[in-house]
């Protein structure tokens, strides 16, 4: 009979627990209906008290830029609260600075709402929308990177270049919920009807793993977007853009706006880092705009050359930024522009403020 | 048949001769990587000495009320698990709702407790020694409170260490450790005052 008792007890203390925990959930978690109110009252929400302000405004359709999907692991979704939502936790204050808590900015997924709240958001954001697109075609750039081509249809998007969508990865396998991943666009933003991305293979991650082995051409995909504020200042200085892998995606976006509306006087240098030559791609692309436009200069590196024919730059990156900046590029008006991870871009800033360019005047896209 | 011992000495043994961490070394991993800062030690300290008492006392009730009985005592890690994998969902979600200032102060750590061996430690305790309703919530509340006690210890030392002139190769886990075989020292002077086990 102990086969059977065993398991039945179990189940059975099991079952209870989780009546009670779902009980709780209703009752205390019930916080009534609250109101939203967005920009000093532009826009007033009413909804049910008890999730996240980041899911709640998404549910209404406006969107917080997350690259994480609202696991605070990103920092992205930054929101100014007016009125008062308790003290910063402790899960917010690592992605934030002293002069942002000043201001009462906050993580929206980490306010969870229990009582009326007064929020403060770019109006730029009422303009983001969420797209239902068809993959019109998949390329393998690299062994590890895929060029996706996703038509918006009917649709219009109207973005800058250098800015981000946010990719819905639909539960599969394992993964049971739907959630987000943010890619920088690097499609020409006068392609109104179409966003390309670029995606690495992150092993095990949960986005790259779904787009390179689920995704194919003529499926439904869901994308939330134009985000971020990563793009060319309107000056004449020296562009100095440093990129690896995927990183490519901003500055293919920016370039070929920038030529394509004859912002070209400017000068432009753009080195773009990898390990071999099995991870380089674009560069007859690259070199032909570098043959069109005389003041774009295309610096492709190679970390590890070793036993390969390769005849242009070899060593780290930043090592080769950095000869660069002391000998070709070592005059003039400077500014920085970095897309890859964090390491990359900390490195580089410390290599770029080494050579006389201010941290004020380098922008980046980090990858969250 | 339970012990017969003063559910004050329980208590106060519990704290000092017989601490769970220094005496046991039970919660070690959070003990030594949240030690770093007096705020959070003190918020983690907190959320052990509550969970850890109301999940004894709560285990209590399964072991003498549904293990015993239906001669289930070998299925007790599992249900001692399940048991405070749910005590703290529940009671995160009632300190949030009656009390945000204790919710804040306890914040991330709830969650974290459901993995602290020290939790599962005192549940496992007062089933081998056998004690009585009344013994395991004194034994629990000094536990939790000997385990608050030492963390809170740890983080000032800590911070005096901090402008210590220790030897590179020992700064960080190394040193840490070294402070705890101390300071697991010191207690053990206390344990002639109250044997209890």
């Amino acid at each position: 009979m102990e086969f059977i008792i065993a398991p039945l007890i179990i189940s059975i203390l099991t079952g209870i627990l989780a009546a009670i925990i779902s009980i709780t959930d209703k009752i205390v978690n019930n916080y009534g209906e609250i109101t939203i109110s967005i920009n000093n009252g532009k826009k007033e929400i009413k909804i049910d008290g008890g999730e996240n302000l980041l899911t709640t405004l998404s549910s209404k359709e406006i969107y917080l830029p997350s690259a994480c999907g609202g696991r605070g692991s990103c920092g992205a979704c930054k929101c100014k609260v007016t009125s008062d939502v308790g003290e910063y936790l402790p899960t917010e204050i690592p992605y934030l600075t002293k002069e942002e808590m000043k201001e009462n900015i906050r993580l929206g997924c980490q306010i969870k709402l229990k009582k009326d709240i007064s929020i403060e958001i770019p109006d730029s954001l009422f303009n983001v929308k969420k797209y239902e697109a068809v993959v019109e075609k998949i390329v393998d750039v690299t062994h590890d990177i895929k060029e996706v081509l996703f038509n918006l249809g009917n649709e219009e998007i109207n973005f800058t270049a250098g800015m981000y969508m946010q990719l819905c990865i639909p539960p599969y396998d394992k993964i049971k919920n739907e959630t987000q991943r943010a890619y920088s666009i690097s499609s020409k933003p006068s392609d109104k009807h179409h966003i390309e991305l670029l995606i690495r293979l992150v092993p095990g991650g949960i986005a790259t793993t779904w787009v390179h082995t689920y995704l194919k051409e003529g499926d439904k995909v869901k994308l939330i977007g134009p985000f971020g504020e990563f793009e060319a200042t309107p000056t004449n200085s020296t562009m100095i853009c440093v990129a690896g892998g995927s990183g490519m995606a901003p500055f293919k976006s920016m370039l070929y706006h920038m030529y394509e509306n004859n912002i070209n006087d400017r000068e432009i240098w753009y080195f773009f880092g990898a390990r071999t030559k099995k991870d380089l791609f674009y560069l007859e692309e690259l070199a032909e705009l570098q043959e069109k436009w005389p003041n774009f200069h295309f610096v492709p590196a190679l970390s590890e050359p070793e036993g390969e024919e390769w005849k242009g730059e070899s060593g780290l990156i930043t090592d080769v930024l950095d000869r660069y900046l002391k000998t070709i590029i070592n005059s003039g008006y400077k500014e920085g522009y970095l897309c890859g991870s964090p390491g990359m871009i900390n490195a580089c800033n410390n290599v770029m403020t080494a050579n006389g360019i201010k941290l004020e005047n380098i922008y980046y896209d980090k990858f969250a | 048949m339970s012990p017969d011992i003063s559910p004050i000495v329980l208590f106060f043994a519990s704290i000092f001769t017989s601490n769970i961490l220094l005496a046991n070394f039970l919660g070690m991993c959070s003990f030594i990587s949240i030690s770093k800062d007096m705020n959070s030690s003190n918020g983690l300290g907190m959320a052990v000495t509550a969970v850890l008492t109301i999940t004894a006392a709560i285990n209590w009730v399964v072991i003498n009320y549904i293990l015993i009985p239906f001669d289930l005592l070998y299925l007790r890690y599992i249900v001692f698990i399940v048991v405070i994998a749910a005590t703290v969902q529940i009671l995160e979600m009632l300190i949030d709702r009656l009390s945000p200032s204790l919710y804040m102060a306890l914040g991330i750590f709830l969650p974290l407790i459901t993995v602290n061996c020290a939790i599962l430690g005192v549940s496992l305790f007062i089933e081998i020694r056998k004690y009585t309703f009344i013994q395991t919530l004194f034994y629990a509340f000094g536990a939790g409170l000997g385990w608050w006690l030492a963390i809170m210890l740890l983080s000032a030392i800590q911070k005096k260490i901090a402008n210590a002139p220790v030897p590179a190769g020992l700064k960080g886990p190394g040193i840490t450790l070294i402070t705890i075989g101390f300071m697991a020292m010191a207690f053990i002077g206390f344990s002639g005052m109250l044997i209890v086990q």
